[in-house]
C-alpha cells in the first residue's frame, strides 16, 4: 500500500466528486462536488425539486450517476454500506402495521440478517438506551404508525443511529413538522453530532432553523451546488453566481433571507416563511 | 360430548386426514398471510388462487396430481406477475389483473373439459376443496411443502418486516428488496396451492387473508399476530370440519354440507369479532365525559394525538 501524498486533518466521511444525473435528457444534477467531514453538521439546502433527494439517493447507491463518484470513508461506496444511516422523506408508516417504536429501533441493529430475531440482553439494553437518547422511551410501546410526525422522526433517527453509522443522511426531516418539533429534532441531531461524532447531512428547503447548528452548507439550485461554511456560501456574490442572476442575502434578527430583485424568476429560491411581505 | 361430536368423528380416517391437513394449511397460511397483508399483496394472493384453479383443472384433465397442478400454476402465475412488473403499486395491480384474466379464461376451458369427460364432481373439488378426500401421500406432500414455506418465512423474517415498514430504508441498508419480494411471492404461490387443496381454489383467499387480518387488528407485534393467526386458522378449520361432519346428522337430506362453507363463515365471524375492541374504543371516546371542555393533561393529549 502506498502512503497517501496528502495527510488531511480529518479524512472526509463522504466525498461527492463531480456527480451528474439526468433523467430522460433532463439534467437533474450537473457536476456536483462536495465533502462531509466527521462530526460536522452539513445542511443540504435548496428549494423543492432541485435534486436534493436524487443526490441523497446517489450517495446511498440507490441511483446511478452518469458522471463522477461517491466515496465513503475514502472507499468507493458498496451496496451494503452500513456506515450510512438513512432517514427517508415522508415515510408513510401505516398505523395498521403492528411494529412498535421499540421493534423498529431493534430492526436497525439486524434487519439485514436472516432468521427469526433473537436479541441478547446487551442488544435489548442498547435498544433502550437508543430510545432514551432520542427521548422516545415514553412511546416505545406504541405502534409507529400511530405516532405524530415528530415522534416518528425520533424513532426513525434512533433506527438509523443504533448501528453506529459514521454518516447520517436525513431527507427533509423537518418538512411538515410544527415549529416546536422542528426545534426539538434540530437540537436532537446537534446532540448526536457532538456526542457520537457522527457526521449529519440533512436536506431542507428552509435553512433558518438550521443556522445555529450548521457547520457547513451545500447550497443546490439548478442542478449545481456551492459548498463551504455558512459564511462562505450564504453570500450575495456566491449565490448570485450559482443562480445565474442577482440575489441579495439579507441578515435580519439572526435569520437569513435570500431575495431576488423584482422581476427575476424567484421560484427557485428556498422557502422563506418570513418573506410573505413581498 | 355426544351433543357436539356426532358418532364416529374420532375414528373416521377421512376426518383425521382432514384435521391434519387443516392444521398444516392453517399454520402456513397464518405466517404467510400476515406478511401478505403487511406487504399489501392481498390482491396478488387472490389472483394466484384463480391461477391455481387453472392448474388444478388442467391437472384433473390430464390425470396428474391436483396439488402439483395447483402449485405449479400458482408459481408460474407469481413468476409472470413479478416479470411483468412490480416496481410501482399501480403497475403491479395491472400486471396481476392481466395474469388473473388470462388464467381465468384457461380455467373455464379446463373446467368445461373436466365436466364433459367425468362426472365425479372434479369441478366441485377444484373450486371448493377436497379436504375429506385427500390421500395420505397428499397430506405428506403438504406437510413437507408447508415446512419449507415456514422455513423461508422464518429466514426472511427481518428483511421482510423492514421492507414492509419502508422499502426505501430497507434498500438503503443494502437489503435486496426485489429478491426478498420474489422469494416471498413464490412462498405465497405455494401456500395458495396448499389452501386450494384444502378448501378449494376460489375460497383459499379467505383462509390466507382472514385469520391474518383478524389477528393484525388486535396484536401489537408481528410475532403475536402470526401466533394468533395460527390459533384462529386452526380453530376455523377444525370447527369447520366438525360442523361439516355433524351436518350430515342435522340436515333433512342426510347429506353433509360443504366444509369450506363452514370454514369461511367461521373466519368471517372471527374477523368481525376482532373488530369489537376498536369499535368499543370508538364509542368510549364519544361519551360526554371525555369530550368536555376541560383541557386534558399533557400526557393524555399526546396519547390522544397518537391514536388519531
Amino acid at each position: 500500500m502506498s502512503v497517501p501524498e496528502v495527510v488531511r486533518e480529518a479524512r472526509a466521511v463522504l466525498e461527492v466528486d463531480d456527480v451528474s444525473v439526468s433523467f430522460s435528457g433532463r439534467t437533474i444534477l450537473d457536476h456536483v462536488s462536495f465533502e462531509v467531514r466527521p462530526g460536522e453538521f452539513t445542511g443540504l439546502i435548496g428549494s423543492n425539486g432541485v435534486g436534493k433527494t436524487t443526490l441523497l439517493r446517489v450517495i446511498l447507491g440507490l441511483q446511478k450517476s452518469s458522471t463522477g463518484a461517491v466515496r465513503i470513508l475514502g472507499a468507493p461506496r458498496s451496496r451494503s454500506s452500513r456506515s450510512i444511516g438513512y432517514v427517508p422523506q415522508k415515510v408513510l408508516l401505516d398505523p395498521d402495521v403492528p411494529v412498535r417504536a421499540r421493534d423498529l429501533v431493534a430492526l436497525g441493529l439486524d434487519a439485514h440478517r436472516i432468521g427469526l430475531p433473537r436479541r441478547s440482553a446487551a442488544q435489548r439494553e442498547l435498544v433502550e438506551r437508543t430510545l432514551d437518547e432520542v427521548d422516545a422511551t415514553s412511546f416505545a410501546d406504541a405502534r409507529v404508525g400511530s405516532l405524530s410526525g415528530g415522534e416518528q422522526q425520533r424513532v426513525l433517527i434512533a433506527h438509523a443511529l443504533i448501528s453506529r453509522p459514521q454518516l447520517l443522511l436525513l431527507d427533509e426531516p423537518l418538512a411538515n413538522l410544527d415549529p416546536k418539533s422542528v426545534q426539538e429534532i434540530v437540537a436532537l441531531l446537534h446532540r448526536v453530532v457532538i456526542d457520537h461524532g457522527v457526521a449529519v447531512l440533512l436536506s431542507a428547503h428552509e435553512m433558518n432553523s438550521l443556522l445555529p447548528v450548521m457547520d457547513r452548507v451545500v447550497y443546490v439550485t439548478g442542478g449545481r451546488a456551492a459548498s463551504g461554511t455558512t459564511d462562505e456560501v450564504i453570500r450575495s456574490d456566491v449565490l448570485s453566481a450559482l443562480y445565474g442572476h442577482h440575489v441579495d442575502v439579507l441578515q435580519l434578527h439572526g435569520r437569513v433571507l435570500v431575495v431576488a430583485e423584482p422581476g427575476a424568476a424567484t421560484d427557485d429560491l428556498p422557502a422563506h416563511p418570513t418573506l410573505q411581505l413581498d | 360430548m355426544q351433543l357436539l361430536f356426532e358418532p364416529g368423528f374420532f375414528s373416521n380416517a377421512s376426518v383425521r386426514g382432514a384435521l391434519v391437513l387443516g392444521a398444516i394449511v392453517a399454520v402456513v397460511s397464518a405466517a404467510v398471510g400476515v406478511f401478505t397483508v403487511l406487504r399489501s399483496q392481498s390482491f396478488a394472493g387472490h389472483a394466484l388462487t384463480d391461477v391455481a384453479t387453472t392448474g388444478g383443472a388442467a391437472a384433473t384433465y390430464y390425470g396428474v396430481s391436483v396439488l402439483a397442478g395447483f402449485i405449479s400454476a400458482s408459481v408460474i402465475g407469481a413468476g409472470s406477475i413479478e416479470a411483468i412488473g412490480t416496481h410501482r403499486v399501480r403497475r403491479r395491480d395491472i400486471a396481476t389483473g392481466i395474469v388473473l384474466g388470462a388464467a381465468t379464461g384457461l380455467s373455464a376451458l379446463f373446467l368445461w373439459l373436466d365436466s364433459s369427460t367425468s362426472t365425479t364432481g372434479a369441478t366441485q373439488q377444484i373450486l371448493f376443496g377436497s379436504i375429506f378426500s385427500v390421500t395420505g401421500s397428499t397430506v405428506l406432500d403438504a406437510s413437507i411443502l408447508g415446512a419449507a414455506i415456514l422455513l423461508v418465512v422464518a429466514l426472511l423474517w427481518r428483511p421482510l418486516l423492514l421492507s414492509a415498514v419502508s422499502t426505501e430504508i430497507a434498500a438503503a441498508r443494502g437489503i435486496r428488496t426485489k429478491l426478498i419480494g420474489l422469494l416471498f411471492t413464490l412462498a405465497l404461490a405455494v401456500t395458495v396451492g396448499l389452501t386450494s387443496i384444502a378448501i378449494g381454489s376460489i375460497l383459499s383467499t379467505a383462509l390466507l387473508i382472514g385469520p391474518a387480518a383478524a389477528a393484525l387488528r388486535v396484536t401489537r407485534t408481528v410475532v403475536r399476530a402470526v401466533s394468533l393467526a395460527c390459533a384462529l386458522g386452526i380453530a376455523a378449520t377444525w370447527l369447520g370440519i366438525l360442523f361439516a361432519y355433524d351436518s350430515k346428522y342435522w340436515s333433512s337430506s342426510g347429506n353433509a354440507l360443504p366444509v369450506s362453507f363452514f370454514i369461511v363463515s367461521i373466519v368471517f365471524f372471527l374477523y368481525l369479532l376482532t373488530g369489537l375492541p376498536a369499535l368499543r374504543r370508538r364509542f368510549a371516546r364519544r361519551t360526554p365525559t371525555s369530550v368536555q371542555g376541560t383541557r386534558p393533561a399533557p400526557q393524555a393529549a399526546s396519547a390522544a394525538m397518537r391514536t388519531q
